[in-house]
């Protein structure tokens, strides 16, 4: 009877949205509903041919943890992964010849959020779903609570919001605000799929049979937590009507713009740093095969960064109407956030202590170190910008861009690259990957890419920063803002070169791994001759 | 419950629970012997061969 529940749920889905469609508030909701109805429909026929009356088709993962849905979930990351870096390439390119902003679906308006998410939700989203319920398996000895139902609902609910998200912004709903501009109805359906995640992974953890709980996992849970928290009350709105798409955020003004940016630096905090940090706690100290550094650094590091980073929010909004007391309050705490990221980046930089040489010899350990390098840089910059002085110059100019992608691009990508790759042979009971040389062409394209991307972007940020701030002696504005668009022409075409660069790695990704699923090995030299007399550096 | 009380709170016992907590965490940390703790909760995860 397996896959018959599932059908069942499906075909009421789809009937339901229908009904929604039919009795839609407006033509947005309408459509969103019919775009819906028919993803949810053409699954409930797929499922159905599934089904075996007889009970006949039951495969179990023969290493006893279920894995079925990290499978998927590796494969959807690299898809995500593709779509999203091309996402940014577009924009970028729409930024540099303002001629391709395709009115009105493929504006650059609606472009963005649609790469944001894309990268964010789906590419870095799925990452964390899949390696969270990997890693917490392994490191619990436990297979996943609530049977094969719960983890595959979490899965595709996922997937889910992210295709209503991303229709959406096409479509023009969206509630506007910064990495949260899905509307209500999509909000809702997160929650659900959320709340759902959070008891798959504590139901997990309390059926553990290693008594203790290891670092990555708590990461993880601090990160399942405290999105759920801060998703709830930064989409807490009233809607028109409850089969329309537009709705009123329940806060006003000032405090508005600080729920905001509460929600918006810690998705940073939580979704883009703890949940990847526990994937560096685990997947760095399998590929290196030793323990990491300092365990007790690690819980050290788990409970400042989580203790501090909750704060730091207020530096979005210096010289706003939000009081000064706040301002400083998000600078202070900001600064602060400095010790546990920097100890997080010894520890796991350190854990190679001993055996440096695996940079040279292992594409994979060469990709997770330089992840934590741009951990350690990235969160270096951020809270030299979080600086009211400094703020002052860099604020609304494109550094804040450059800084968030060192963080997304170096620290983000690279992390989840090297676990893909990681997970890759294993999940699919292969030797090895089908080529380590590409790994190594990923590595450096995707490490040229963020060099030259963030390179650019200082130089834009700053040029912009100071063309806005500069008076003459009579004390009004030397420049238009007009000017200062035009002053950034070069760094803009720069920026899609290095997009290019790291979609290009990107896609090497994507053929290596689809090779190393179909059980492909590529001939080629070792990536350390045999006969090397050079010895180990100790 | 008034904006000043909330933020009267937070600002004076708010701020020395959560201090004191975390204090209490690093103490917990670093006491003698949790060292041995550590080093085996450190291979957990290269406990696990499949």
């Amino acid at each position: 009877m397996k896959h018959l529940n599932a059908t069942i749920i499906l075909a009421l889905g789809t009937l339901l949205t229908v009904f929604a469609a039919a009795f839609a508030y407006d033509d947005l909701f309408r459509i969103h509903a019919i775009i819906l109805a028919v993803h949810l429909g053409a699954a409930a026929i797929y499922m159905a041919r599934l089904v075996k009356v007889d009970g006949s088709g039951e495969v179990e993962d023969k290493s006893g943890y279920m894995d079925g849905p990290i499978r998927i979930g590796v494969i959807l990351t690299v898809f995500w992964g593709v779509i999203g870096f091309t996402q940014g390439v577009l924009i970028a390119m729409q930024l540099a010849w303002p001629v391709t902003n395709l009115e009105p679906w493929f504006n650059f308006g609606r472009m963005r959020p649609l790469h944001t998410s894309a990268v964010i939700f789906a590419f870095g989203g799925t990452a964390l779903i899949t390696t969270s319920l990997y890693v917490v398996q392994r490191t619990c000895q436990a297979r996943l609570w609530g049977g094969a139902g719960l983890a595959w609902f979490v899965f595709w609910g996922y997937q889910i919001f992210i295709l209503m998200a991303a229709t959406g912004y096409l479509l023009g709903i969206t509630q506007s605000r910064e990495y949260a501009e899905p509307e209500w109805y999509v909000d809702l359906w997160l929650t659900i799929v959320w709340v759902a995640y959070l008891l798959l992974f504590l139901g997990t953890l309390f059926k553990r049979k290693e008594p203790h709980i290891y670092v990555a996992n708590w990461f993880y849970l601090a990160f399942i937590v405290t999105i759920a928290m801060l998703h709830v009350v930064n989409n807490l709105a009233v809607p028109v009507s409850f089969l329309g798409v537009k709705s009123y955020s329940l806060f006003s003004g000032v405090q508005d713009a600080m729920t905001q940016w509460w929600y918006g630096h810690n998705a940073v905090g939580f979704f883009l740093t703890a949940g990847f940090l526990g994937m560096m706690y685990y997947f760095m100290p399998k590929q290196a095969e030793r323990p990491v550094f300092s365990y007790r650094l690690s819980i050290i590091h788990f409970w400042a960064l989580i203790f501090l980073y909750i704060w730091a929010g207020p530096h979005h909004l210096h010289y706003t109407a939000l009081p000064d007391w706040t301002q400083t309050l998000g600078m202070a705490f900001s600064i602060m956030l400095w010790m546990p990221s920097w100890g997080g980046m010894i520890n796991g930089l350190m854990t190679l202590s001993g055996a440096w040489d695996k940079i040279r010899t292992d594409p994979i350990i060469r990709m997770m170190v330089m992840a934590v390098a741009f951990y350690g840089m990235s969160t270096f910059e951020g809270p030299v910008m979080s600086i009211k002085a400094v703020n002052a110059l860099s604020h609304y100019t494109d550094w804040t861009i450059g800084h968030v992608h060192s963080g997304a691009l170096g620290w983000v990508g690279m992390i989840s690259f090297g676990a893909i790759y990681f997970l890759a042979p294993r999940l699919w009971g292969r030797k090895e990957l089908y080529s380590l040389r590409m790994v190594n062409w990923h590595f450096w394209f995707a490490t040229l890419g963020i060099v030259l991307y963030a390179s650019a972007l200082w130089v834009a940020g700053i040029t912009q920063g100071l063309m806005w701030k500069e008076y003459d002696p009579q004390g009004f504005l030397v420049y238009s803002f007009a000017e200062s668009v035009q002053a950034l022409h070069p760094y803009y075409v720069l920026r899609f070169i290095a997009g290019l660069l790291y979609l290009t790695g990107g896609c090497i990704m994507a053929w290596n791994i689809y090779k190393t699923i179909k059980g492909d090995v590529r001939d080629e030299k070792p990536m350390v001759a045999v006969t090397s007399n050079a010895k180990p550096a100790e | 419950m008034t904006y000043e009380f909330v933020r009267n709170f937070a600002g004076t016992w708010g701020l020395i629970y959560l201090f004191v907590v975390f204090v209490g965490v690093v103490v917990y940390v670093l006491r003698p012997g949790a060292s041995k703790a550590a080093k085996e909760a450190a291979n957990i995860p290269l406990k696990d061969e499949s």
